[in-house]
């Protein structure tokens, strides 16, 4: 577990301590790289929509062993949350914008979608929660 | 986070070393569209050899040079990409957008 503020300096702690973590579950050093992504790319969204760029607001990540039945085999993997506690989400903005658009901003999403397995966000009493999971077994997309 | 500057009347190169993300990204897309915007030079050029990491934001900060540039009619050239930023670049589907080259003399070269 680690309890953070909502200060952009954070990232590159958290960024310091997810890939060496991936790594260290068996990930290949490409995955390790785009789990790292994924969670800066969360976390930024958290400080920048969920906390207005408030550097002082709690955000708590949880790291834990995942497991995923598959036909046979069970699957091994990483699952991070991440929780915040600012306004709900409004889920219609959970989107990226089209590739096709020559424009900054909206990547962050595409990017976290791609690395993961499972991104799937709730909301439970006066928090924000959004899950990711990333299997080492070849990727399968969670709809 | 470092950027540094070198210019010549034809060439403005940006040497760009650390981490591009949300806590700094402001301060490249600051320095690249004011020096955009006030040299005026044919060529603009990234050195990203010393970037371990860039997010969408960094990602950002180049498109809106990218776009800057090409607004005054100059080429906006990156070089130098680490397999992390090679890797973010291809997916915002962005590797043939920008001109990228591997090195400073291939970038530089007319």
């Amino acid at each position: 577990m680690m309890a953070l503020c909502s200060n952009p300096r954070m990232l590159a702690t958290v960024r310091g301590a997810v890939e060496p973590l991936a790594e260290t579950l068996g990930f290949p050093a490409a995955q390790c790289r785009s789990i790292r992504l994924a969670v800066d790319e969360a976390l930024t969204n958290i400080v920048r929509h969920s906390y207005g760029n408030r550097p002082d607001r709690p955000i708590t990540l949880y790291f834990r062993s995942a497991r995923h039945r598959r036909g046979n085999s069970t699957e091994q993997g990483l699952e991070i949350v991440l929780c915040d506690h600012g306004p709900a989400v409004d889920l219609d903005k959970l989107r990226g914008r089209p590739f096709d658009e020559l424009r900054p901003g909206g990547l962050g999403l595409h990017f976290i979608h791609e690395a993961m397995d499972t991104v799937e966000f709730t909301r439970k009493g006066l928090t924000n929660r959004l899950r990711l999971v990333k299997y080492l077994a070849e990727a399968r997309k969670d709809v | 986070m470092q950027i540094s500057v070198r210019r010549n009347h034809k060439t403005t190169i940006f040497d760009i070393s650390g981490d591009i993300d949300f806590a700094n990204s402001p301060e490249v897309r600051q320095s690249l569209l004011r020096e955009i915007r006030e040299s005026r030079v044919p060529r603009v050029v990234v050195n990203l050899s010393g970037v371990r990491y860039i997010d969408s934001s960094g990602v950002a900060s180049l498109i809106e040079g990218l776009k800057a540039s090409r607004d005054l009619g100059s080429r906006f050239i990156l070089f130098g990409l680490s397999t992390a930023a090679r890797e973010v670049l291809q997916l915002s589907r962005l590797l043939k957008v920008f001109e990228i080259y591997d090195s400073e003399e291939k970038a530089l070269a007319p």
